[in-house]
């Protein structure tokens, strides 16, 4: 994408940026409003994947619906864009019949952890070789910011206009519950521990799951005290805490002025992972395999 | 028996043999299930990926799947729902997989959407509704045909699909490796629209040698020539498979011919008239059915699946009664065969629809129709009693 720059005056053009060849540079620019964290989830993965040691073409986005699900379809990869909440079964099946795959599911926080929640917890307790990052900005901002399973309790959204009476999934504590083998939240201000995050993930053999804090000044921004872009990021930065090793039944997220935000790498452990006891299974019933056998 | 509208070799369709061989039953005879005989094929059709979640009367499709895929180096995985069955087969199907799933009623329900996604991304893949009662749980486990409609209309927006009714255990065999031939050749879903007596029942198989099956493989996209990955003016896509370099964005919204997503609505148009028109341009091609006493025919029974042993019956003891019936049977409910029910309905008096459902395909019959058309229809849950056709037939022939 050409973008003009100045240099002491005088307009230079440049034509290139290094990392055009990884994304559709000709389709953009992109859907995301102004001050959005999509956006830097989108160049973090990037980043980590000029260092990843697998082909590029064994690179896989499949997303969801909704802002966050709009990331796959800017990535020059195999890239599946499919329904809303199903992110994380397609990629099951695709992990399955491919194990040499990199899958990556990058989509919302309504997406993953409300209409997907079900498929979410699964896979973490089967342990699929996928990697998952949930983009949570609290509200569902593509359908004009209504209330989903991530919105803190009080928060205000079109569809709890009078405060919302749910409390949210603490997530991170959920999945690792659920049986993940890496789990870790960041949000859009740690653009370097998203990316390292987001190599770790590469290497880990299992479920590993990166939840990323993002701004949505339109929507849910605007009605709970953020209504402006660097707001909600001026907020991670004086209440974010990093603490890897955080007791996780205390780490639910709260937007109020006075609330934390616990973040880290909080689990990285070793399971046998889905596709690995597959394997082993078949090597164990495969001995008939080639031979014609009886009903 | 399958005489007409057999799936033929194209140039966009190769033979593969090679990896359908192994692990696949002995030629011969055997007494077998009918969900028992769905996985031999589907191992014989070259399918090595299963993603399900039980359900009666489909279960043993699931439970002999799991039993078989790892012996012959595939997958059978049980997933949280039918949702994520049904998204998982799109997942395998584009990592170049055959993939399939059995399910009943209320599962075939929950696909809906995912079945759609499948449709308007081209991934070929096998769902089998193995019918019982209805609506809701219904009576598991007893026979039904109330799935018809929701087969051909059941996921939002416009489709055009394509589902195969067996009436036997060989039958049952033999058409699910007929739906992967055109799964992999039109590169959409396929149903196998079986119905719980023809899945619970045993009879008689004959499972043919491989080398006498004709087994079709998808065209695959090469990632060195790729040029448009959605090449609208063509029936048949080559297939970018995952991992081999084509860099493509495979969308659910609607997308052009790189794979975009487009809100032009003269892409709605081209991108609709290719899923559509693949379908209906080779609708001929697909048709099956199989004729009794169609000859001389002057009442004629329009039938399918189970319903259609209860309609040869009722046909050969309204002969003995002096009225000239034939039995037509739909072998492709979908697409719809509107030429030959138009052909047949020229030649007879009446037709008549035995249904165990309230009136489903017998509305496509009287729409092609050129006689009078009676749906006798009845509640799921007993097989169609062939007396009740036999006084349908008395009725309308007197």
């Amino acid at each position: 994408m050409s973008r003009p720059v100045t240099d002491g005056g005088r307009e230079m053009i440049a034509t290139k940026h290094p990392l055009d060849p990884m994304i559709r540079a000709e389709r953009l620019p992109n859907i995301w409003c102004p001050g959005c964290g999509i956006g830097i989830v989108l160049a973090a993965y990037v980043n980590a994947l000029t260092k990843s040691t697998k082909p590029h073409e064994k690179n896989v986005c499949i997303s969801g619906i909704g802002c966050t699900g709009r990331i796959a379809g800017y990535l020059n990869l195999d890239t599946y864009h499919t329904t809303h909440g199903r992110a994380i079964p397609f990629a099951t099946g695709m992990a399955v019949a491919k194990p040499d795959l990199e899958v990556f599911v990058i989509a919302g926080d309504g997406d993953i952890s409300t209409i997907g929640g079900n498929h979410l917890i699964h896979a973490a307790r089967r342990n699929v070789d996928i990697n998952v990052i949930m983009v949570n900005n609290f509200n569902y901002g593509m359908t004009g910011g209504q209330h989903g399973a991530t919105t803190p309790l009080n928060a205000r959204t079109h569809t709890s206009p009078y405060g919302n009476v749910e409390s949210p999934f603490n997530v991170p504590y959920l999945v690792s519950a659920a049986g993940a083998s890496f789990v870790a939240r960041w949000t859009a201000l740690h653009v370097i521990q998203v990316t390292k995050a987001i190599k770790r993930m590469m290497e880990i053999k299992g479920f590993a799951f990166l939840e990323v804090l993002s701004p949505c000044p339109p929507t849910y921004g605007e009605y709970n005290g953020y209504p402006a872009a660097l707001d909600m990021m001026k907020h991670f930065r004086e209440r974010s805490v990093v603490d890897n090793g955080a007791d996780l039944s205390t780490v639910s997220v709260a937007t109020g002025a006075d609330d934390r935000i616990v973040v880290g790498n909080f689990v990285d452990r070793k399971r046998p992972s889905y596709d690995e006891l597959l394997t082993e299974l078949q090597a164990r019933t495969g001995k008939k395999s080639g031979a014609l056998t009886e009903a | 028996m399958r005489r007409s509208g057999e799936v033929k070799v194209s140039a966009t369709t190769t033979i593969n043999k090679k990896n359908t061989s192994s692990g696949a039953l002995k030629p011969g005879t055997y007494f077998m299930m009918g969900n028992f005989a769905c996985v031999e094929a589907a191992i014989m059709a070259g399918c090595r990926f299963y993603a399900g979640y039980p359900i009666t009367p489909s279960s043993e499709i699931f439970e002999r799947a799991c039993v078989r895929f790892p012996e012959v180096g595939g997958s059978a995985i049980e997933m949280e729902d039918e949702v994520a069955s049904a998204a998982a087969l799109i997942g395998a199907s584009y990592a170049g997989s055959k993939a399939m799933t059995a399910t009943s009623g209320p599962g075939f329900s929950l696909m809906m959407e995912n079945i759609g996604l499948a449709f308007i991304t081209e991934a070929p893949l096998v769902i089998v509704n193995v019918q019982r009662a209805g609506p809701s749980t219904g009576i598991p486990t007893l026979v039904g045909q109330g799935d018809m409609m929701q087969a051909r209309w059941g996921s939002h927006g416009d489709l055009e699909t394509i589902a195969y009714s067996p009436s036997s255990v060989q039958e049952f065999f033999d058409l699910t490796i007929t739906a992967f031939n055109t799964a992999e050749r039109f590169r959409t879903p396929v149903f196998v629209m079986a119905d719980q007596v023809i899945g619970m029942m045993w009879e008689r198989l004959k499972i043919p040698s491989i080398e006498g099956v004709e087994v079709l493989q998808r065209k695959v996209m090469d990632a060195k020539t790729r040029a448009k990955p959605f090449d609208y003016a063509n029936d048949f896509i080559p297939m970018p498979i995952v991992g081999t370099g084509t860099n493509i964005n495979v969308d659910s919204l609607t997308h052009d011919y790189r794979g975009y997503p487009s809100t032009d609505y003269t892409v709605s148009e081209s991108m609709i008239g290719h899923l559509l028109g693949k379908i209906r341009r080779h609708a001929e091609e697909i048709w099956k059915w199989d004729g009794y006493l169609l000859d001389d025919a002057e009442e004629l029974v329009v039938a399918y699946g189970s319903t259609a042993r209860s309609a040869l019956a009722a046909v050969k003891q309204a002969r003995a009664n002096g009225i000239k019936a034939g039995l037509l049977r739909l072998i492709t409910p979908w697409p719809f065969p509107d030429a030959i029910i138009e052909r047949y309905s020229r030649r007879v008096h009446n037709i008549v629809v035995p249904e165990l459902n309230y009136g489903q395909i017998v509305h496509p019959v009287r729409e092609n129709a050129q006689c009078p058309v009676i749906g006798i229809n009845r509640a799921p849950g007993a097989l169609m009693d062939p007396t009740t056709i036999v006084d349908a037939l008395e009725v309308v022939a007197n």
